[in-house]
């Protein structure tokens, strides 16, 4: 089973491989406008303080990979199970088929974490350094492969329960939502003020994400302790990873 | 293969998309599953290659029970759906190479049996080449050449010659006649009933998801109560009209039935249904058009086909 496993991932990889260029500019154009706009220009037209991008570039870096993570998975599940039926293959593969689910789960993972270690180094060359703690690496290590796991299971969520002739409409209400209320360009204890929009932000799981990246990279800004985002984190990936399972068997089998 | 009082009714369904059927394939054999759309030919072929969950009974593959072990079923069985679903990001040799990997073919064995397949579905040309601007036969030679890469014993073809040309079809035709020699057995379900005759060791006939006949070709067209047919094209009809024509053909000895089947600018096509010879009644259906002033201007034997035992176990109505 672990070879057909391989196998499987093995696919992924060639045919990523072969496109590696177009899929890390699909990524990474998005978070390195941002990163642009926000983090550098604004700054240097004197609108938001020089601290800004220190509190931008954790919560970017969250962002991309977590949907990095989402889009690698939904969009090639709505079309491998509706348009393509190429997936038909490696369900009749001789593989479990909770097993042809978790390869998916783990190629969308290594994109997001492809994608979010390239934000390192594009941050220093956009905003000159980013902010950098080696205590905190470990902590960072653990918010990342949790939130990519987690945008990968929210993929397989959306992909598998939204009919394919609504995937366009649902992308739209429910991307913007989660891309500004993720707490990306925010701290979130900062939002005590704003008391609905904090409630809405904590059902955000990239929130958790974003609070996780800075306590590990900067501290010093107001942040939701490290251990409650991997708690938040491992809940969300709980109730996605069984959603995603409930909604993939949904499809594979009648 | 073996199904036994398999039943499945989908959620929110009023009736059960299939109806208790049971059936054997011996090994080796190739059956024909037909029946008209919806009958539950593809609920059938889906329990058994462990992609629908059946409501009740059984599915055995190999002896094996698809329910119970779902992967060891798949490792027996290869499927060639009727829609492409070849993977459009690999090359023709990727797609063979990948779904041999999947099923766990070591890399020597895979890497030989994809250049003898390439070779033998006539793909070795435009074996680097992704499968996008394949035509139909091309993709379907090569689904069938993906499917033996993992060498099935129990092969699954789902309407495999729609859509494609003549000699496209005889090469498929060929093929899995070679597959059956070689000790496959086949369970293939087509629309096309000279394919049925013509590959068909033994042949099920469903609707409403159950069993109405299952018999070799042969004897399922002599089983029928009609035997063979007469087609008569008649112009002018006469001067009691179709109607009038029809009736007086209707009560010739020796015809059980008879039909308008097509009309062609004045000229009718009628078809009768015998019960005996079908030259012995050449010459008195010739009389009765000439009896009520009709002009004959076409006649044809039909012997009775598989298509005739079709159409009268599942009628002629569309759904």
């Amino acid at each position: 089973m672990l070879r057909s496993f391989g196998s499987v991932l093995r696919r992924d990889i060639v045919v990523t491989g072969k496109d590696l260029v177009a899929f890390l500019a699909q990524v990474l154009l998005q978070p390195v406008f941002f990163l642009f706009v926000f983090g550098k220009l604004l700054t240097s037209l004197g609108y938001t303080s020089s601290g800004y991008s220190d509190l931008l570039f954790p919560g970017l870096v969250a962002l991309t990979a977590t949907v990095t993570a989402i889009q690698a998975m939904a969009f090639p599940l709505v079309a491998e199970f509706s348009w393509t039926k190429e997936i038909e293959d490696r369900l009749l593969a001789p593989l479990p088929l909770w097993a042809v689910a978790a390869e998916k789960v783990v190629f969308a993972t290594l994109r997001a974490l492809v994608a979010s270690a390239v934000m390192f180094p594009i941050g220093i060359g956009v905003l000159g350094s980013i902010p950098y703690r080696a205590d905190g690496l470990g902590l960072l290590i653990g918010v990342l492969l949790l939130g990519s796991l987690v945008g990968a299971c929210i993929g397989m969520t959306i992909g598998t329960f939204v009919p394919p002739t609504k995937i366009n409409i649902a992308f739209a209400l429910i991307f913007t939502p989660l891309l500004f209320t993720g707490a990306t360009q925010y701290p979130w204890p900062s939002l005590a003020h704003l008391r609905w929009f904090q409630v809405l932000s904590a059902a955000n799981p990239i929130t958790y994400v974003s609070e996780g990246m800075r306590a590990a990279l900067v501290p010093n800004i107001p942040h939701i302790p490290g251990w409650v985002c991997l708690l938040a984190l491992a809940g969300s990936l709980a109730l996605f990873g069984t959603l995603g399972m409930i909604g993939f068997r949904h499809r594979a089998i009648d | 293969m073996e199904v036994r009082e398999l039943v499945k009714r989908y959620p929110k369904a009023q009736t059960d998309a299939v109806d208790r059927l049971t059936f054997a394939v011996a090994s080796g054999e190739i059956f024909g599953l037909l029946g008209p759309n919806g009958a539950g030919k593809s609920t059938t072929i889906g329990v058994l290659t462990t992609r629908v969950r059946p409501t009740a009974g059984q599915a055995l593959i190999a002896n094996v029970d698809v329910m119970v072990a779902p992967q060891t079923v798949r490792s027996l069985l290869g499927v060639v759906p009727q829609r492409n679903n070849l993977d459009r990001s690999l090359s023709v040799r990727q797609n063979l190479l990948f779904h041999a990997a999947y099923h766990g073919v070591p890399k020597a064995v895979r890497t030989r049996r994809a250049e003898e397949l390439l070779e033998q579905f006539a793909l070795t040309d435009r074996a680097n080449e992704k499968p996008e601007l394949f035509s139909g036969g091309q993709n379907q030679r090569m689904m069938i050449a993906r499917t033996l890469m993992h060498d099935p014993s129990v092969l699954f073809l789902d309407e495999p010659t729609t859509g494609l040309d003549p000699a496209a079809r005889l090469f498929v035709w060929d093929r899995i006649r070679e597959l059956r020699a070689s000790g496959v057995t086949i369970v293939l379900t087509t629309h096309d009933m000279d394919e049925a005759a013509a590959l068909a060791d033994r042949v099920g006939i469903v609707d409403s998801g159950r069993l109405l006949a299952l018999d070799t070709p042969a004897a399922l067209v002599r089983g029928l109560a009609t035997g063979a047919s007469l087609q008569v094209t008649v112009e002018p009809v006469g001067e009691l009209g179709v109607a009038g024509l029809l009736d007086r053909l209707g009560t010739l000895a020796g015809v059980q039935r008879c039909e308008q089947i097509a009309t062609e600018a004045a000229a009718q096509s009628i078809r009768l249904y015998l019960t005996g010879e079908a030259a012995a009644m050449v010459a008195p259906v010739a009389a009765a058009v000439a009896e009520v002033g009709g002009r004959l201007i076409g006649m044809k034997i039909c012997e009775a086909s598989l298509e005739d035992v079709f159409i009268d176990l599942t009628g002629r109505s569309l759904r």
